[in-house]
């Protein structure tokens, strides 16, 4: 339920906007300007939360977003039903050609953020660390690792041995991140796993489940549960989750979010991709839990 | 849950001869009395000059008369109308999909991974034993307690006793089922973990104690209404026979109030089977056939709730879900049918 509210707030948003300019005075909307926002589900709250408060900032522009993944947001942007794309990931070259052809421009690629997932266990779990080839035999169907002594861990108070598995609802964006980077394109995540629907539920449930492994975004981490340390390869040397080292890049499951635009934008495009990136924009993407550009 | 709904107060009747005869005349002769009551301000107009303030205020009583009658023929083919719209509104999002479908696939595989690229896999297997294991273990608890609990209201308590227990226990059907999930999550999780041993506390048993609660209210004011219909006649009879209060109820007050103690158990049935919040927060919501009852399973109930908002109108995955709402429907058809066919053949005898 908690995933849908954004996507709820971002139609209700949408319509709302669309409704007032319909109804302004003439002359008024004609001044008003609509920035039509799509794309990337993982950014979609960040997205909403930065057309809010940009309503305060510049009230001749109004912001409607709209989810749909990623791929949508680009397809929007070539079909050009959109002004600003979200995507959680780089054009292809063959977008950026249809592109080309289809509206004149390459699109133009403005980083507005990081999003980390934080690997959480139990606050009593001596686990430290773990590699995306553990987290990946954990997570496939298929994979070798199903029993914490498989990983040499014996958790204090625990009944069972057994990895009670915590994931996402199959169609969250982070669900799908994760699928992309540990358990792989063309695997399977293994059945059997506690499918929560929502970033918060994830850290709840672990909270509650001495046996509990699960992955949510970064500024979810709560008292209650561990955030450990993630190697790339199992023996080589773990990096803890944070602001600098997804800035620096050392952190393994860290992703930039990005907003295209086809070709130079436009001034008022411009004025809010400015925003986005001053402070006052970046301040809201620590807010919702994503980490923020480095401060100029 | 309708047509069992509507039926719930016939039931209550007991099936003694004589009973089930009184009531069907009374209904008659209440029919047969309602037209003389309508007609003679239609006739009476042109019988009765005499009084011609009345006289012309006919009209109108007649007029208002008949928008009530239509009014009120309106609310009650409404339910029917309702019914079927749903089911149509339903049915045709979820049919297109019937036809790229493995339709026995899809009622027996486990694996259901909807969203995968590279294969998409729709078997709705684990969500139906998820669905029927979580319900049939919740009747396990709530039956012995509902109608427990019904027996000692309607039979044995005082009157006091009867007039705090009816509140507290309407009180208990008024809780959101969001906030059952809730203590389902945060109380009873740590809870089972630690009294059972168990790895996870979300799970069956989490689910089916919440489904329990949620359903013996109703049980109980059901089964109640039941008990209470049967005529004191017979309790004196087994009275005056010599029965204990325990041989009372087990050998005459069961038999005579059955068909409405069924019809009690199988509203809980209902309420069960469409329950989607707080199977959602407990039980776990993970895809697989348990092995035990402290296994987390996942309904189909929770599994439309939880990825229905974030599918776009009319993918493969949209309607696959739409079809769950089918599979639902025909479910708690199939719950009602049998309990009228039960209450109906009872009721023959």
């Amino acid at each position: 339920m908690k995933q849908t509210m954004p996507l709820l707030r971002a139609i209700f948003l949408g319509a709302v906007s669309t409704l007032a300019a319909g109804l302004c005075h003439p002359a008024v909307a004609a001044e008003k300007k609509i920035i039509r926002n799509i794309g990337s589900d993982t950014m979609v709250n960040l997205a909403i939360a930065w057309a809010e408060a940009y309503e305060k900032v510049d009230k001749n522009v109004s912001v409607e977003v709209n989810g749909g993944g990623s791929g949508k947001g680009v397809t929007a942007l070539i079909e050009g039903t959109c002004e600003i794309a979200n995507c959680s990931r780089t054009f292809e070259d063959k977008e950026i050609a249809e592109c080309k052809t289809k509206r004149g421009a390459e699109p133009k690629e403005f980083m507005v953020g990081y999003d980390a997932l934080s690997i959480f266990v139990h606050k009593n779990n001596p686990l430290n660390e773990i590699s995306l080839d553990q987290l990946g035999e954990i997570y496939r169907e298929g994979g070798k690792i199903s029993k914490w002594s498989d990983l040499g861990v014996k958790i204090p108070g625990a009944k069972g041995d057994e990895i009670i598995r915590v994931s996402r609802q199959n169609n969250s964006g982070t669900y799908h991140y994760f699928k992309e980077a540990i358990v792989g394109k063309k695997n399977e995540f293994r059945l059997g796993s506690l499918d929560m629907n929502g970033s918060k539920d994830v850290v709840e449930l672990i909270a509650k489940t001495p046996n509990a492994i699960g992955y949510s975004g970064m500024g979810y981490a709560t008292k209650e549960v561990k955030q450990i340390k993630v190697s790339k390869k199992t023996g080589e040397p773990a990096v803890a989750p944070s602001i600098a080292t997804t800035l620096d890049k050392s952190y393994p499951i860290a992703r930039p979010m990005f907003m295209y635009t086809a070709g130079e934008p436009a001034a008022y495009l411009k004025k809010y991709i400015d925003w986005v990136i001053s402070n006052a924009g970046q301040k809201i993407v620590a807010e919702t839990g994503y980490v923020p550009l480095p401060k100029k | 849950m309708e047509p069992t709904k509507f039926r719930s107060p016939t039931p209550s009747f007991p099936e003694g001869e004589s009973a089930l005869r009184a009531p069907d005349p009374a209904n008659q002769g209440n029919k047969a009395e309602e037209n003389p009551v309508l007609r003679p301000p239609a006739g009476g107009a042109g019988r009765n000059p005499s009084a011609p303030r009345r006289a012309g205020r006919r009209p109108v009583v007649v007029a208002f008369e008949k928008c009530v009658e239509i009014l009120i023929h309106l609310c009650g083919i409404s339910s029917i109308v309702f019914v079927f719209g749903i089911f149509f509104f339903v049915f045709r999002e979820g049919a297109p999909f019937l036809r790229k479908l493995d339709f026995g696939e899809f009622l027996t595989s486990k694996y259901w991974i909807p969203t995968s690229q590279t294969n998409p896999r729709y078997g709705a297997g684990a969500l139906i034993v998820g669905t029927l294991s979580v319900t049939g273990l919740a009747m396990v608890i709530a039956v012995p307690f509902g109608l427990g609990a019904a027996v000692f209201v309607s039979e044995f308590c005082s009157k006091r006793t009867r007039e705090t227990l009816k509140v507290v226990i309407e009180l208990l059907a008024a809780i959101p089922s969001v906030v059952w999930g809730f203590v389902g999550l945060s109380v009873l999780s740590p809870l089972i973990i630690d009294t059972f041993h168990v790895p996870v506390g979300v799970n069956m048993f989490n689910g089916a104690l919440l489904l329990a609660l949620m359903s013996v209210p109703i049980m109980v004011s059901i089964g109640e209404d039941a008990l209470k219909a049967v005529p004191d006649s017979y309790r004196e009879a087994a009275m005056a026979l010599g029965a204990t209060r325990w041989q009372l109820v087990y050998r005459v007050l069961l038999p005579a109030a059955k068909s409405g103690l069924l019809a009690a158990v199988l509203l809980g049935v209902g309420r069960a089977i469409g329950e989607t919040m707080a199977v959602l927060m407990a039980t776990g919501h993970s895809v697989r056939i348990p092995g035990s009852i402290f296994d987390p399973v996942r309904t189909l109930t929770a599994t439309i709730a939880a990825e229905l908002g974030e599918t776009s109108k009319g993918s493969d995955h949209y309607q696959v879900l739409f079809l769950i709402g089918i599979l639902l429907f025909s479910i708690t058809f199939v719950v009602n049918l049998t309990a009228d066919l039960i209450v109906k053949g009872i009721r023959r005898k």
